[in-house]
């Protein structure tokens, strides 16, 4: 540039640079926390990239390793769940179980859907905060019922229909915090079963109302197990946040099962700054928690269920490798009976998102009909072909689950083991404690011979 | 009368006898002895039996009960009568944190005093409280009724829906959204009820009524704390 150019179109302009901090989408928010007073709510899980599976990878067999047969050969998928004290533990023909979503938050004809899709694929279904329907009772052969502060809908009728019982403390997407089911869904029938007013905002408790701390749940689990002539599997559901110690805690006041939950996994509404900044990824639980239980002399004997960002079969077997006996899955579960489906992408447009983004499940306007009670929009969704969806995924996952845990050498999907697998990145080394890929070390870990 | 030694003869057998009893059970007088504040004694109970337990009870007690009367001979531990359905739990002395909880229907009474958040959750239970009730109490109540012979704690009703509270004393103070109201003859006379259900021979009159003030119904930023 010459003085000339300078004299003719001025001195030169610095090319405009966005904030990484303070970038368009945090000032939208800014805006329009701004202009509304009211923080953001949605359902989902966390949205933002964490060290996830996705960093894990599986080293297959060579010559160190003798791989099976991928198609001829055993590999087995069956799981027990409640082998310490219950009577009657629940047998699973797969280590794949559906998450608690409570009818309120997903219409009667979803709850079906799951219902179907489980049973037909061998496996558990769970209810959530709002009671057991009918339907769903009827259409799951293997029913787990939450015990939740909120207690909508408890009663010892039910608490003897179901096949396990899960004392809920806390969820990934938003430990310590309890939920808000608005008022615009709450149909007549959904008001009832909570015995509530028609069309108020309904809170769920983020404690529980007549226990506190691991001394008292201890007493409230005998209790649950008197009532119920301990034949239950009783499980304990916590959020991904201290897994160590909650997991032994819930050892330690008897559960029979320890359902942990990380930050992808979903809710049906909560503040979006709650499910992003609050708990831990659900590969940062794993090993702490199997920990736990190695230390106490009970893995294997207390079961784990993981959950939170469980999408296919290489995540079932990546989360069984570090210690899992089971996986759930919800939000995947979703999608697979059609929520976010693109052929409804002109509506999510009118609701001023689009296909895959969709996740303002609160407003019980769901184009898919399945987190709604609107009666017109539950009908959209055909509980038989859904139910056949969710069975179908869930085969695949199983079929993909079984053919990592082949190529590996095992014959039983709970034979795979952390040394089957590597890192990708630092992090999910440091999280996963596996091998950086190419090494023999992982942060924390001393020494590095092979 | 069947009586139960509980020290010497262990809760899972007590239970499992008590449920045992149908409808049409002729064994309906149960005496259980030798509590010593054990937990979840007669819990899910379902049957037109009457329990009497001689002694002091832990957690739980009458948990989930459904029809039967369960007769604390002492005081009870936490979570008395927590979600009950229906029936009678009579407590004769004093009852710890949580009497109450979440109960859905059947009639609570409790001669002594109750401590902090009996009523919690309740959801249409019936709860008469000859003494005092400690604070936060009735927090989140969704329907049924509350009475409060003596005093009531601080942040009585806070976050209430539409349960019913009378006290005859003060209150120390009301938790959020809770306000006391008009007391209409509807009232006296609901209370004149269940004043005689829980044995309790107050007069209607000496008492006020508190309940929601329904503002806190919708979310609202306004109301946020």
């Amino acid at each position: 540039m010459t003085v000339k150019d300078i004299d003719e179109n001025g001195p030169p302009r610095t090319t405009p640079i966005q904030s990484a901090t303070f970038s368009n989408p945090i000032n939208a928010e800014i805006r329009r926390a701004a202009a509304t007073g009211i923080y953001d709510i949605r359902g989902g899980g966390a949205k933002r990239r964490v060290p996830h599976f996705d960093d894990l990878l599986f080293l297959g067999a060579s010559v160190s390793r003798y791989p099976l047969e991928g198609y001829r050969e055993r590999c087995d998928t069956k799981v027990t769940l409640g082998t310490r004290f219950a009577k009657n533990p629940i047998e699973l023909d797969i280590p794949i179980t559906i998450a608690g979503m409570s009818f309120g938050a997903l219409s009667g004809r979803a709850k079906e859907a799951l219902g179907r899709g489980a049973s037909e694929a061998g496996t558990s279904t769970t209810t959530g905060d709002g009671g057991m329907t009918p339907e769903e009772r009827g259409h799951s052969t293997k029913l787990v019922y939450q015990y939740l502060p909120s207690r909508y809908g408890m009663n010892p009728d039910d608490l003897r229909k179901a096949d396990a019982i899960e004392v809920v403390v806390g969820q990934g997407a938003k430990p310590g915090g309890g939920g808000m089911l608005l008022g615009q869904k709450i149909s007549d029938r959904v008001a009832e079963m909570r015995n509530l007013p028609k069309g108020i905002d309904q809170r769920s408790a983020c404690r529980h109302p007549d226990w506190t701390g691991p001394d008292d749940l201890e007493i409230k689990i005998l209790e649950l197990r008197e009532i119920t002539a301990w034949e239950k599997p009783i499980y304990v559901k916590v959020g991904g946040t201290r897994p160590y110690y909650d997991v032994a805690l819930a050892v330690k006041a008897g559960a029979d099962v320890v359902v942990l939950d990380g930050m992808q996994g979903g809710t049906a509404a909560t503040q979006d700054v709650f499910i992003e900044h609050v708990g831990l990824p659900t590969l940062a639980c794993i090993r702490p928690a199997v920990q736990a239980l190695q230390d106490l002399g009970v893995h294997r004997e207390v079961q784990l269920i993981v959950s939170g960002g469980i999408r296919t079969g290489a995540d079932v077997a990546k989360a069984m490798a570090l210690g899992a006996d089971a996986v759930s899955i919800g939000t995947a579960a979703m999608v697979a009976i059609g929520d976010n489906d693109p052929k409804w992408e002109a509506e999510y447009q009118k609701l001023g998102t689009t296909t895959g983004a969709y996740d303002d499940w609160h407003e019980g306007l769901d184009p898919a009909g399945i987190t709604t009670q609107d009666p017109e929009l539950q009908q959209r969704l055909d509980p038989v072909d859904a139910g056949r969806r969710l069975r179908n995924y869930l085969n695949v996952m199983t079929l993909e689950a079984q053919t990592i845990a082949r190529a590996c050498g095992h014959n039983d999907l709970h034979n795979l083991e952390p040394e089957d697998l590597c890192a990708l990145t630092m992090e999910a080394a440091a999280m996963a404690q596996v091998p950086l890929a190419g090494t023999t070390w992982w942060p924390g870990k001393s020494g590095a011979g092979f | 009368m069947q009586t139960y030694d509980l020290e010497a003869d262990g809760l899972r057998g007590l239970n499992a006898a008590l449920h045992a009893q149908t409808s049409e059970t002729n064994q309906t007088q149960w005496e259980i002895v030798n509590p010593r504040g054990s937990h979840a004694i007669a819990v899910g109970l379902d049957a037109p039996i009457e329990v009497n337990v001689k002694g002091s009870t832990g957690y739980y007690c009458g948990g989930m009960n459904k029809q039967a009367t369960v007769h604390v001979h002492g005081s009870a531990g936490p979570g008395v009568a927590e979600n009950m359905m229906s029936g009678t739990v009579v407590i004769d002395g004093d009852a710890s944190q949580y009497a109450g909880a979440t109960g859905n229907g059947g009639t609570l009474v409790i001669k002594g005093n109750a401590s902090s958040r009996c009523g919690i959750s309740m959801k249409g239970i019936d709860i008469v409280v000859h003494g005092n009730v400690g604070h936060m109490s009735a927090f989140m109540g969704q329907s049924g009724n509350m009475v409060v012979c003596g005093d009531a704690g601080e942040a009585l009703g806070d976050s209430i829906y539409e349960a019913r509270l009378f006290v005859r004393g003060s209150v120390k103070s009301l938790g959020a959204d809770c306000v006391e109201k008009e007391m209409r003859p509807e009232h006296i006379e609901l209370l004149r009820d269940l004043l005689d259900r829980g044995g309790c021979d107050a007069k209607p009159e000496e008492f006020k009524r508190y309940g929601s003030a329904r503002q806190l119904y919708n979310f609202k930023v306004d109301n946020a704390y």
